[in-house]
């Protein structure tokens, strides 16, 4: 039990690596079997950590038992947990839908898969800043060729500007490591989170420019204005299970500026406290504009799916950049919602493609879909959750936003920006799905139905949006602890430290 | 000794950004090298320099500081193996796309075609 922390890490990657031996690596069908059987087994371990961290426990996981700070760490708080779990449904999905036949398009999907599986979850779960660097290269060189299954100009020209950009990333990343560790002389958080209350003056420049140069990383992977170029290009040119799983990747980012610029440069951070707040508001706003008017702009369910998420992006900005326990638990409520929600789009975005013919997911008059009636229902949903309407989960997160912005001196901001961007997008969503359902050229020419796990897949994710409106009270009961706790460790990051008299480390 | 490693790690950076910036994936790939040459530099400099002193237990009076050593044998690493898929996707788009610009498309070369076609 003692081992827990470690396995939505390993499993991924022993089960990636035993899928290129010899019995697996020619059979898709075995890999089918491997990658399900090692996702619910993590699945399994995340619902067991997330029972133990209910009661408040954050385990810390010495690896190799260093002691910590000077051994590499994962801590399992309820946050990390959170995020843990959130992926694996997320990748569940993504896997039922490729299980129906995508998984052909290339080889060596399911390894890929699982290995930015066990990059996300790496990610989520250290408690060491450059561990976290090595988790986000592990998870990037996966999707950098997931990005191009199945091959295609569009996939490989979105997939190098793609690749260009998150190696220039990793670059500055580095150089903020090497900048905080000259000056704060650690790279685990909790400890950095200490020595960085009384630093000399002299070196808190220097601090301040490592704290901003990982703001730009973590903004780039969460696709933050005016970083956010890459995200509607790779998106909608990834091939459905891998755009779905991307869903996670922006929230990494998110993830990322949470950890780091609550609990290092949190309120307590002496001289540097909250030394990103008075970014973050334009910039979220910004972000919130951005993803408006390329939502209006879009030619593509793809496109619009895309815009979609920047917007979403940019809530989640705005609710960190607040920057209150109210807001953060309301933020990550969202971030639940508009993680499986998208998901779910884009695999639905998929299968309305392949019933369209050359048309494709454009929006453009075209034959009609044979098999147009449960795709119009969860069309329906997923944009009335995306774009918070009532009754679905979008509209309880976005309710949940706005109240905890109230009070803030940026209140009339946020308000503005995301209700105009909630409008704009039903007007642009309501475009978009009046011309793929209704302006038919011809009947249907008997194009086949849509396959029943891509349906099952695309409607598991969905209910995910009724099921948060239904249990709203004890998910927001928890994302409220979950805020709570986190910045409680800004308050106290020993308690991340084993030495510390913590009572759970064992 | 601090001056010249300075400079030659900002002389890198700014070597490297420019060709970053430039339109063909051949310069690209050499500017994102640069970088992270750069980086390396950058992280070892992190546990300050020191003359003839070993990071090794027992070895000398003066310790250096192990960790940015270790932390740049994991740069390299990492980087090495990005370089080489840059380069793998690089060529991938060369035979993709059908010429080596970033963007995909040659600076201009669809007006000269429609032009060519018009006459």
């Amino acid at each position: 039990m003692d081992h827990l922390p470690i396995l939505p890490i390993l499993i991924p990657m022993l089960a990636a690596t035993l899928m290129l031996l010899p019995p697996f690596s020619t059979d898709v069908g075995r890999q089918r079997v491997v990658a399900f059987l090692g996702l619910f087994v993590v699945a399994g371990v995340a619902i067991t950590l997330l029972k133990m961290s209910l009661g408040g426990d954050i385990q810390i996981y010495q690896l190799g038992n260093w002691q910590a700070p000077y051994g590499i760490v994962l801590v399992v708080d309820r946050l990390a947990i959170l995020m843990v779990l959130l992926t694996t449904f997320l990748a569940l999905g993504a896997l039922i839908y490729a299980s129906a036949g995508d998984d052909r398009g290339g080889v060596f999907f399911y390894p890929l898969f699982m290995l930015q599986i066990m990059g996300i979850c790496g990610a989520f779960l250290t408690g060491d800043i450059f561990n976290l660097f090595v988790f986000f290269e592990v998870l990037l060189l996966a999707s950098y060729a997931l990005l191009i299954h199945g091959g295609g100009k569009q996939k490989t020209q979105a997939s190098l500007h793609y690749l260009i950009l998150n190696l220039i990333g990793s670059s500055i990343f580095l150089f903020a490591l090497g900048i905080l560790y000259g000056t704060l002389g650690t790279l685990n958080m909790a400890d950095m989170a200490l020595k960085v209350r009384d630093l000399p003056e002299a070196e808190q420049q220097l601090a301040r420019i490592g704290g901003l140069m990982l703001l730009i990383v973590f903004g780039l992977k969460s696709a933050m204005f005016p970083l956010h170029f890459w995200l509607s290009r790779t998106y909608s040119s990834a091939c459905a299970p891998v755009a779905a799983l991307f869903a996670i990747m922006t929230k990494v980012g998110i993830y990322s500026i949470l950890r780091i610029h609550t609990v290092v440069f949190g309120e307590n951070a002496g001289e540097l406290a909250n030394l990103i707040q008075p970014w973050l508001w334009p910039a979220a706003i910004l972000t919130l504009g951005v993803g408006t008017l390329g939502a209006l702009a879009s030619q593509s369910l793809r496109q619009l799916i895309s815009n979609l998420v920047i917007i979403s992006v940019g809530t989640l900005l705005s609710a960190v950049a607040i920057n209150t326990v109210q807001a953060t638990a309301a933020g990550l409520y969202y971030l639940i919602h508009s993680t499986l929600v998208t998901g779910a789009l884009f695999l639905l975005a998929d299968a309305i493609a392949g019933q369209r013919g050359k048309a494709s997911d454009r929006f453009v008059r075209a034959r009609r879909m044979s098999h147009s009636l449960p795709l119009g229902v969860a069309f329906a949903i997923g944009i009335l959750s995306m774009t918070g309407l009532p009754p679905f989960s979008g509209f309880v997160g976005k309710v949940l936003v706005l109240q905890s912005s109230v009070g803030a001196a940026q209140m009339a901001w946020v308000w503005g920006a995301v209700l105009i961007a909630s409008l704009m997008s039903v007007i642009a969503a309501s475009r978009g799905g009046s011309t793929l359902f209704w302006r038919i050229s011809s009947e249907s020419n008997e194009k086949g139905k849509v396959a029943a796990p891509k349906l099952f897949a695309i409607y598991l994710l969905l209910s995910a949006s009724p099921l948060l409106v239904i249990f709203g009270g004890p998910v927001s009961h928890f994302t409220s602890q979950t805020a709570t706790q986190l910045y409680q460790l800004g308050l106290q990051p020993g308690l991340l430290l084993p030495s510390m008299p913590t009572g759970s480390s064992e | 000794m601090e001056l010249v490693y300075a400079a030659c790690v900002g002389l890198l950076t700014t070597c490297g950004i420019f060709l970053t910036l430039r339109g063909r994936t051949f310069p690209v790939v050499m500017g994102l090298t640069m970088l992270s040459y750069a980086v390396n530099l950058f992280l070892f400099s992190s546990g300050r320099l020191a003359l003839n002193s070993a990071a090794v237990l027992g070895q000398s009076d003066h310790y250096a500081d192990p960790l940015p050593q270790a932390l740049v044998l994991t740069a390299i690493v990492i980087g090495f193996a990005m370089t080489a898929f840059a380069v793998i996707l690089a060529m991938r788009a060369r035979a993709d796309l059908g010429n080596d610009h970033v963007d995909g498309q040659e600076q201009g070369s669809d007006e000269l075609a429609d032009k060519e076609k018009s006459k």
